[in-house]
Parts: C-alpha cells; sequence; structure tokens
C-alpha cells in the first residue's frame, strides 16, 4: 500500500509538471467542446438553387416564387439554357438545377400531369438527398395549389388527405448540438484516459527509466495501479468539466441519475485504461504507440456512431460494434443524458463494459513483462 | 548532393527499421477507406419503426404494406400505449412509432380527411428527420395514388438526375477527405515527430556538429514521409478505382502534382511546429490540436462549412485542407480541368511559401 502512495506520488508530479499534458488535458478538452457542436451541424439550410426556365409562362413563375418564398432555398440565378446552370454546379455556386420545360403549363393542362427535371450534386449525398426532398416536398405543395385552382371546389374538397403531425421526443427543435456535445464527451473521456496512460507508460520504456523501475522490489501490480489510477482520476476531472462545460455553455442538462453515469463512467475508464496498457506493452516507442492507438481510436470513434448511425452500417460493420467499447459509451451517454435512461435500460451496456474491462485488463497484465 | 543522399538514406533507414509504424501508415488509408466507404453513411436502412394500428381496418393494413416494403424501415406491429413508446426509445429498442388512430378508415372515407401521427425519437435528429420525412411521403404517395384507386388529377412528377454519384453513395465525399487527412497525418505529424526525437535524445547536437548544413538535416528528414505519402497517394487512388468504383474522371498527371503540392506544404508545417517544440508529446499536442482536429473539422468533407457561424468559416480559409479538398473534388469526382482549380492552388501555394519563410527565420542553428 505504501509502495502503491509512492508511486501515485511520482505520477502526479510528473503530470503536473508536464505543461504540455496539462494542456491535453484542460484545454483540449474545452476546445473541442467549444467548437465541434458549432461546427458540426447537418441541418440542411440555403440550398443554392439555379433555375432554368424555357416555358416563361405564369405556372412557371408561380413555382419559381413559391421555392424562393421557404426558407430553404436561394434562387442563385436563373439561366437560360441547362448548360449554363451546370457551370454553377461545378464551381459549387449552386447545389440542385431544376429546369421547368417549355410547355409546363399547357400540357399540365391538356394532359393531366408534366414533368419537372431537376439535377442534384450528389457528391455528398446526403445533403444531396435532403435537397431534393426538400425541392419535390416543396413542388407537391405547389402541386397542391395547382389543384384547387383548377378543379372547382367540391371536387378538390372530395379528395381524401391524410394529415400527419410529428413529434420530436427528447431534442424537440431538433437541435444538433444536443445530439452532438454528449458524443464528444465520450471522445474526450476515450482520449484522456486511452492515449494519456499509454504514452506515458511508453515514454519511460523509450527513455529508459522503465528499466530503473523494474530492478526495484516493485511489484508488477504496484506498477501497472500507479499508472493506472492517476489517469482514472483526470479522466474524471475531464468528464466532470465536460458536463459543466454543457451545461452552462449549451443548457443541456443531463436528464439521468447521474450516480449511474459515474458508475458507467469508472467501469469504462477501466475498460479503455486497459486497453491503452495492452497497446503499451506492444509499443517501443512514443511514435509508435501514438500512431496506433490513433488508428484504433479513429476506427472505434467512427464505427462507435458518433456522426453516423450504427443501425445504417452493413451487417458485418453491425457486428464490429459489438466488440467496441466507445460504441457502447456514445450510446449510454446519450441515452442519459437525452433520453433520461435508468438503469435496467443500460443493463447489457454494463455488462458489456465489465467484459470489456476485464478481457484487456488480464491480457495486459499477462503480457507485461518486468524483464525483456 | 552525396552528403544529402546519404542522410536521406539514413533517414530511411529510420523509418524502415520500426515495421509497426510502418505497418500501421500503409494500413491507416486501407482502414479508413474501406470504413467511409462501405460502413458510413448517413442514409437510413433498416430502422426499428412501430406502427401503432388502433385502426385495424382495410385502410390501414394497405398502408402498413406500403410501408413495409419500403427499404428503410423495419416495421413491428404492437399495440403500444404512449408511455410504452417512450420506455422503448429510452432503451433504444425503435426510432420511430406511427401511430394510426381509431376511425382512420372510416373518416378517410366519409370525411375525407383523417390523421396519422408519427413519434420519433430526435436524441438523433438527422435520423429523425430523415425518417419523418420518407414516412410522409410514403404517407402522401398512398394518399395521392391508392386511396381512390386512381391517380389524382393535374400531377406535376420530378424527374430528378443525381450527379457524379448516382447511388448516393458516402464515398464519394470521404475519399478526398480521407486523402486529405492521411497525408496531413503523415506529413505534419510524424515530420515534427521524428526531427523533435532527434532533439529530445540528444542525437540533434552530433547531427548539428558535422559538416553537413544543418537545414539541410532537416529537409533531408522529411524526404521519406514525402515518398511515404506518394505510396499511401497512389494506395488510396487504387483502392477507390477498383475497389470502391469510383474512377478518376479528371487528369490523373493534374492530381498528383496538386497532391504534391498539399504534401510540400505539410511537410513544411511538420518542419516548423518541429523548430518551435521541444519533445515529443508538445510537437504531437499541437500537430493533433492544430492540424488534425481542424483537417477533420474544416475541409468540409465531414461537416459542410456553410452552416457554421461566420467566425469559424473564415477560420477554415487558413487550413491548407480546405483547399485541397475542393481540389480533389473538382480534379476526381467532378472531371474538370486546371482552370476550375488555379485559385484553389495559388491559395495553398501561397500558404506553402509562406510557411516555408516563418520556418527558415525561425530555424536555429544551436540548440540554445
Amino acid at each position: 500500500m505504501k509502495t502503491l502512495y509512492f508511486l501515485l506520488r511520482k505520477e502526479f508530479r510528473q503530470i503536473f509538471r508536464n505543461k504540455s499534458i496539462l494542456a491535453i488535458i484542460f484545454i483540449m478538452p474545452t476546445i473541442q467542446l467549444l467548437v465541434l457542436p458549432l461546427a458540426a451541424n447537418y441541418e440542411v439550410k440555403n440550398i443554392n438553387l439555379s433555375i432554368v426556365d424555357h416555358d416563361h409562362s405564369s405556372f412557371s413563375q408561380e413555382l419559381i416564387a413559391k421555392i424562393s418564398g421557404t426558407p430553404y432555398f436561394n434562387v442563385q440565378s436563373y439561366g437560360a439554357s441547362y448548360k449554363e446552370a451546370i457551370k454553377n454546379i461545378e464551381s459549387d455556386k449552386s447545389d440542385l438545377i431544376l429546369e421547368i420545360p417549355a410547355g409546363f403549363e399547357k400540357n399540365l393542362i391538356r394532359e393531366n400531369s408534366q414533368k419537372l427535371f431537376v439535377a442534384v450534386n450528389a457528391i455528398n449525398g446526403s445533403k444531396a438527398g435532403l435537397g431534393a426532398n426538400y425541392l419535390s416536398q416543396t413542388i407537391a405543395n405547389y402541386n397542391a395549389d395547382i389543384r384547387l385552382k383548377l378543379q372547382n371546389e367540391e371536387a378538390f374538397y372530395r379528395t381524401p388527405t391524410i394529415e400527419v403531425t410529428a413529434t420530436n421526443w427528447f431534442n424537440q427543435f431538433l437541435n444538433y448540438q444536443m445530439y452532438f456535445v454528449p458524443g464528444i464527451l465520450a471522445l474526450l473521456v476515450t482520449l484522456v484516459g486511452g492515449f494519456l496512460a499509454t504514452l506515458n507508460i511508453v515514454k519511460e520504456k523509450e527513455i529508459g527509466t522503465i528499466e530503473q523501475i523494474n530492478v526495484t522490489p516493485i511489484r508488477k501490480h504496484h506498477f501497472i495501479l500507479g499508472k493506472l489510477i492517476p489517469f482514472w482520476i483526470l479522466a474524471n476531472v475531464v468528464f466532470t468539466i465536460g458536463l459543466l462545460l454543457a451545461r452552462y455553455f449549451y443548457g443541456i442538462i443531463p436528464q439521468g441519475n447521474m450516480l449511474v453515469m459515474y458508475a458507467f463512467i469508472a467501469l469504462y475508464l477501466l475498460a479503455i485504461l486497459g486497453f491503452g496498457l495492452l497497446v503499451s506493452t506492444f509499443c517501443e516507442s512514443q511514435q509508435q504507440a501514438m500512431l496506433i492507438m490513433f488508428f484504433f481510436q479513429l476506427i472505434f470513434m467512427l464505427l462507435g456512431g458518433l456522426f453516423t448511425p450504427i443501425d445504417s452500417m452493413p451487417q458485418w460493420a453491425i457486428w464490429i460494434s459489438k466488440f467496441n467499447p466507445v460504441a457502447y459509451l456514445i450510446d449510454v451517454m446519450r441515452m442519459f443524458i437525452l433520453k433520461g435512461s435508468g438503469f435496467n435500460d443500460v443493463l447489457p451496456h454494463f455488462c458489456a463494459i465489465i467484459g470489456f474491462a476485464l478481457f484487456f485488463n488480464i491480457w495486459a497484465v499477462i503480457n507485461y513483462k518486468k524483464t525483456n | 548532393m552525396k552528403q544529402f543522399l546519404t542522410f536521406v538514406l539514413k533517414e530511411f533507414f529510420h523509418v524502415l527499421r520500426d515495421k509497426k509504424t510502418l505497418f500501421i501508415l500503409f494500413g491507416m488509408p486501407i482502414a479508413q477507406i474501406t470504413l467511409f466507404g462501405f460502413a458510413l453513411t448517413n442514409e437510413l436502412k433498416n430502422s426499428k419503426i412501430v406502427v401503432v394500428d388502433h385502426a385495424r381496418d382495410s385502410h390501414s393494413q394497405a398502408l402498413i404494406t406500403k410501408l413495409e416494403a419500403n427499404r428503410y424501415f423495419d416495421i413491428e406491429k404492437a399495440p403500444l400505449s404512449d408511455n410504452e413508446i417512450v420506455a422503448q426509445f429510452r432503451q433504444g429498442k425503435i426510432k420511430a412509432a406511427l401511430v394510426i388512430p381509431n376511425n382512420f378508415g372510416y373518416s378517410l372515407q366519409h370525411d375525407n380527411k383523417a390523421q396519422i401521427q408519427i413519434l420519433a425519437d430526435a436524441a438523433d435528429p438527422n435520423t429523425a428527420t430523415t425518417i419523418t420525412n420518407y414516412a410522409t411521403a410514403i404517407i402522401s404517395d398512398y394518399q395521392n395514388n391508392d386511396v381512390t384507386g386512381q391517380p389524382q388529377a393535374y400531377q406535376i412528377k420530378t424527374e430528378t438526375r443525381m450527379l457524379y454519384n448516382p447511388q448516393l453513395k458516402g464515398v464519394h465525399n470521404f475519399v478526398p477527405g480521407v486523402m486529405a487527412m492521411v497525408l496531413m497525418l503523415i506529413c505534419v505529424m510524424m515530420t515534427a515527430i521524428a526531427i523533435v526525437k532527434e532533439k529530445e535524445t540528444g542525437t540533434m547536437e552530433i547531427l548539428l556538429v558535422s559538416p553537413f548544413q544543418p537545414i539541410m538535416v532537416i529537409i533531408a528528414k522529411a524526404v521519406p514521409y514525402f515518398i511515404l505519402s506518394l505510396i499511401n497517394l497512389g494506395t488510396i487512388l487504387l483502392l477507390s478505382v477498383y475497389a470502391m468504383d469510383l474512377p478518376i474522371m479528371g487528369s490523373l498527371l493534374l492530381l498528383i502534382a496538386e497532391s504534391a503540392l498539399f504534401i510540400a506544404c505539410c511537410l513544411v508545417l511538420g518542419i516548423l511546429i518541429s523548430i518551435r517544440t521541444a519533445s515529443q508529446q508538445v510537437a504531437m499536442l499541437v500537430s493533433l490540436v492544430g492540424m488534425l482536429m481542424p483537417t477533420m473539422i474544416f475541409s468540409g468533407y465531414m461537416f459542410p462549412i456553410e452552416n457554421m457561424p461566420t467566425l469559424l468559416q473564415y477560420v477554415s480559409n487558413i487550413v491548407p485542407s480546405k483547399w485541397y479538398y475542393i481540389i480533389v473534388k473538382n480534379i476526381m469526382i467532378k472531371g474538370l480541368g486546371f482552370e476550375s482549380v488555379w485559385k484553389e492552388t495559388a491559395i495553398l501555394f501561397g500558404i506553402t511559401i509562406l510557411l516555408m519563410l516563418v520556418s527558415l527565420k525561425k530555424f536555429k542553428i544551436r540548440l540554445e
């Protein structure tokens, strides 16, 4: 016990002496929490539209007026030809082209139906899909206006209509910050827990001080505990800072039970520290350790549903995500903070994380040798 | 010249000796492209949705069949109360619920008006919006074509063409982004750390007292990473063409030349960081916070720049990868020529020159 106390004192002194580590611990989370959620906004607005009107009829004018009246679209240009409009797409000045064919009004009345052409810059698939969707909704609305005008009133009201009301639970105003802040908190806890502990151990290896420790009577578990406990504490501190920032800067108040949340973080940190320890037993230099951690963290993060939902991934990726501790954390964070889920709701997550913690730590301890 | 080659050779030995790092350096782009290409998509698939059918009549049945036929949804029928739906949201079991009221078919036939309620779990706003949009589209299609058995009068149809990416795949967006990120990672971070490592272990002093010009010592360090980056560029391009079916529409030569410019820019950045820092940890911190995060955030492949606050939009202009991302997108995917990217090229060139001047000014022969 006394050995452990002295080791912990050494570690804390080393950490607090090093300005760069302190910066990683306190400045990086703050910057990330303040910048990332502001930048990460998928909400599609200000879609730039080029219109090519070959018809020049009162209908086409009305349609254009209707489209430019919606909050989603900026009409960028009225081109004379499709060729001219495509130049705007190439230079990224516009995202969509709406082409109204000649005889639009005439054919709509005579033949009862008429086509419009829409071309979308689809390099960014999700944006393209949403933009096209908004445009066709607006056109459908205009279509209903036309019908009301052309049909007699009775026929119009005889058409059955279904009203759809949508209610958004947990995040009424579809605020993206609500979605990203818990995810980024998960990322920060993982970064501090995983990266720093690994680099710390590998640094001792690289500059050779680990040999000095190895020749002392310090036991294997003392050394490992002495390395893990400081970062376990620091990660908890970072998590608390993050929660406070979320609360006072973004106004996101956790809905769930804080005790359960901290219990989960405590177990999760055991797992991710175990993973870091394991990586450190395989590495000789900081460069190596950093690169390997970066590699895994990126995969963990992206496959963990930080930016794109896991449900939309192909089956093999969903299976991989079952073995991804970060996926559980991101999920739990969102459940706790936004939905106010209780202990029973996240029981499966708890079991999985305990499994990870045991697995990584046991493997790491077996793999850690005092002698080469 | 011979001295220079000897130094470059020495650096190559350093790089090639570290098998694990090499493995990761070459494995990273492969893993990322595969992940981005196949796994990451904002498109909706198999979203679990519960339909609460209070009506149980022929109209609601027909509508449910229509919803079930859609590949975006994984429909399940269950008579849940509102509280039970929220409980299911809390457990993360379902993404949305569609509630069809008691007298749905009756109202539709007699009053020509009926209601449907969609409850969505908006903890993920993107998914919630998309589900609501799709479901509404299916319902209005049902209303327009199936309720009365004959299509409505005066229909305006839209024919939509998806340019450059007809299947709305994620790769088109992500490949240029991953290229920018991997090149940035290797050039900036690896170069900076490799140089600082010599400082930290004290071998830099030995190099500086050699008769070789000090600035050339640093440049020789950058050469292996330049070549590594070119190899990675090749891997990424081969993968995207042959595994992702994403052909290079424009000139390959132009693409490589622009990439070389970007790599040079990153290398200079790495050198600048190494000149200004003393330990590997600081170098790593600066490259990570100063380079990698901005690359991810501001190049525009993850988050649309036009949605950001104005201040952040200005910040994005000094991030080299933003310009490289635009260049790659224009050449590789849109198939445009040099005339469409000369402005971005000029900016990138300007940044490189500026960084070079700063590095030369800050470079000192003495360690202390």
